[in-house]
């Protein structure tokens, strides 16, 4: 079989699989996730903790500074 | 040490920049040479200033690295008011032919500047502001500074090289006739080069971040560092005739070129002018509304998306041609499915105000952010719409297309940058507020009313043309020649002239309003500072 006939085939089958799978465990990991909504409720206001400078080295994690 | 590495490899630079010089076979790449040797001499002299000078090792990383922002800002402004001057230039030049004048033919006519204007406000206004902003958004939303140190510098810095070198290329010649990707090869190498260094920048920057989660709007930018990177290298895969000229010839050729080529170019739209500037979207429409996104989950999801979704759209550029049918409905189909995520991130973007939309009345900036979230949603629908191969019939080869490209780019990137520098500058240079709302309001609205005359007339035009070029008479023979379509586009032409000058003048205030908020404003202590030794 020449290249473009093989490509097209596995394109057609297995990576469209793949990529579809890929696409709605993605959408039922974010929306069904136990506990996502808490996550992203807190995730949501990372752009109001760091205006003015760098988290303290010895710090991990925004939780706990907000 | 470094310092004399450094030394020697700019001598390198320069003096091979030099022999090129010499032994150019054309113009522009003469020119271009000469540059790189005058920047290399210039970077040359300045190293050997600060060489044996005692280093100094200042711990920065309890402060933001801004200066490159700062400059990135500037540079924004100023190829923005560049960048509209020649597109109103080429507007009138449409209009009034004897704007070509005899004595620029070759340099300054309309085939040299319309690369120049669409390379200036995409590249230069609109890459400018990307990596600006992505420098500033990236710190902020990893609590970390900059990795890299000077590496940033580096990026800002080639950046501008690119921009110079293809500009003065464009004027004298230099094209390898890819739309969007006029540069020839030397200039595609070294935006690789930058390109690269720009990604380890935001990766590393990413990797030593201090909050656990990576916020969506870096996401965004990530996805067009990488794709803008995968793009550029497959679209210019060339082979230089001579190693002192400009001239290259492409690898691919016929339709395989074609489809590169769109491939590229339509993901150029996709990634940089849209992925990069949600991204955008996502941290600065929170931070002036002061209020979080209105669905996170609603944003990943636009995310992946837009990313699945984008990357096939590019064959509805080549409906009637060459390429396969197959190939151009799947471009079709994907971009008519592209609508879903295109308005769910809209509506992220305007729902996000749900509860403050009296910031709308008092709130010049807001304002300037919430409309170009609408041309989005306008040019989002009109896209996919245009995409459709009977659509595509009427609307291809006509000016429709222009207005298009047009209300996506004046209203969604360039309303867009417009709020994120109103709301940088103060940030940036420590001051209380602007200098001015009123002037905001000014800008606002010239800038609105200047698209919508824009995007009017070549409405207009544009269906005209395309209805005047398919009429045919009773006996199947043409009715229009192509010399009428262009008399009957007169007027058009110059309504859309104006439109042009009214952005560019809210351009140009902006910039005003901007230098006087750094001169005049009252200024705010500093709190971005190395932190003090407890």
């Amino acid at each position: 079989m020449e290249t473009y006939s093989l490509l097209r085939q596995f394109a057609d089958s297995w990576m469209l699989l793949a990529l579809f799978t890929f696409f709605v465990v993605m959408i039922l990991w974010v929306m069904f996730r136990p506990g996502a909504s808490k996550t992203y409720r807190d995730v949501a206001n990372i752009p109001f903790r760091h205006e003015d400078k760098p988290a303290p080295a010895n710090t991990t994690g925004g939780e706990k500074e907000a | 040490m470094g310092n004399y590495i450094k030394l020697v490899v700019l001598a390198l630079i320069a003096l091979f920049a030099l022999i090129a010089t010499n032994y150019a076979r054309d113009l522009a790449y003469m020119v271009n040479a000469l540059t790189v040797a005058l920047v290399a001499g210039g970077l040359f002299i300045w190293t050997l200033r600060k060489t044996g000078e005692p280093a100094t090792t200042a711990d920065l990383s309890g402060e933001y690295m801004d200066g490159v922002v700062r400059a990135g800002v500037i540079a924004t402004s100023l190829w923005g008011v560049v960048g509209f001057l020649v597109g109103v230039t080429i507007a009138f030049q449409l209009a009034f032919p004897a704007l070509n004048f005899e004595w620029a033919q070759g340099y300054a006519n309309f085939g040299r500047l319309r690369p120049l204007h669409t390379s200036a406000v995409i590249f230069a206004f609109g890459g400018n502001a990307l990596i600006a902003t992505s420098f500033y958004v990236v710190q902020r939303t990893s609590a970390a500074r900059l990795w890299g140190g000077n590496l940033a510098w580096f990026v800002f810095w080639g950046f501008q090289l690119v921009i110079v070198l293809a500009a003065t290329g464009y004027l004298l010649g230099a094209t390898q006739s890819k739309e969007y990707a006029e540069p020839e090869w030397y200039v595609d190498w070294w935006l690789t080069i930058v390109w690269v260094a720009y990604l380890a920048v935001f990766v590393g920057t990413l990797v030593k971040r201090k909050e656990p989660h990576i916020y969506v709007a870096n996401w965004f930018y990530l996805s067009f560092i990488i794709t803008v990177a995968m793009l550029h290298v497959v679209n210019n895969l060339s082979i230089p005739v001579s190693m002192f000229g400009s001239k290259s010839v492409q690898v691919f050729s016929g339709v395989q070129d074609a489809m590169t080529q769109w491939w590229y170019g339509h993901n150029a739209v996709g990634f940089f002018l849209t992925a990069g500037f949600l991204g955008m979207m996502y941290y600065f429409i929170p931070k002036q509304a002061e209020r979080p996104v209105f669905s996170y989950k609603l944003s990943i999801i636009h995310f992946w998306a837009l990313i699945f979704i984008y990357i096939w759209a590019g064959p509805h550029h080549l409906h009637y041609t060459a390429l396969p049918d197959w190939a151009s409905t799947l471009g079709m189909v994907f971009s008519i499915v592209l609508w879903m995520p295109s308005w769910g991130g809209m509506i992220n973007g305007l729902m996000t105000l749900s509860g403050a939309w009296d910031k709308l009345r008092t709130d010049p900036i807001i304002r300037m952010m919430v409309i170009s979230v609408g041309f989005y949603g306008m040019s989002t629908f009109e896209g996919p719409m245009m995409s459709i191969r009977a659509v595509n019939s009427l609307s291809h080869y006509t000016d429709w297309t222009i207005g298009h490209v047009h209300s996506g780019a004046l209203g969604w990137n360039g309303m867009i940058t417009f709020g994120a520098l109103y709301f940088l500058v103060p940030k940036l240079w420590n001051r209380e507020g602007l200098y001015s709302l009123r002037l905001v309001s000014w800008h606002f609205w010239l800038a609105t009313i200047g698209i919508i005359l824009y995007a009017a007339s070549m409405w207009v035009t544009g269906i005209m043309e395309g209805l005047m070029w398919r009429e045919v008479d009773a006996n199947g023979f043409l009715v229009n020649s192509f010399a009428d379509t262009v008399s009957a586009k007169f007027p058009m032409y110059v309504v859309r002239g104006l439109g042009g000058t009214l952005f560019l003048t809210g351009a140009i205030i902006m910039c005003y309003n901007l230098w006087m908020t750094v001169k005049r404003s009252p200024a705010v202590e500093a709190t971005n500072q190395v932190v003090p030794a407890e």
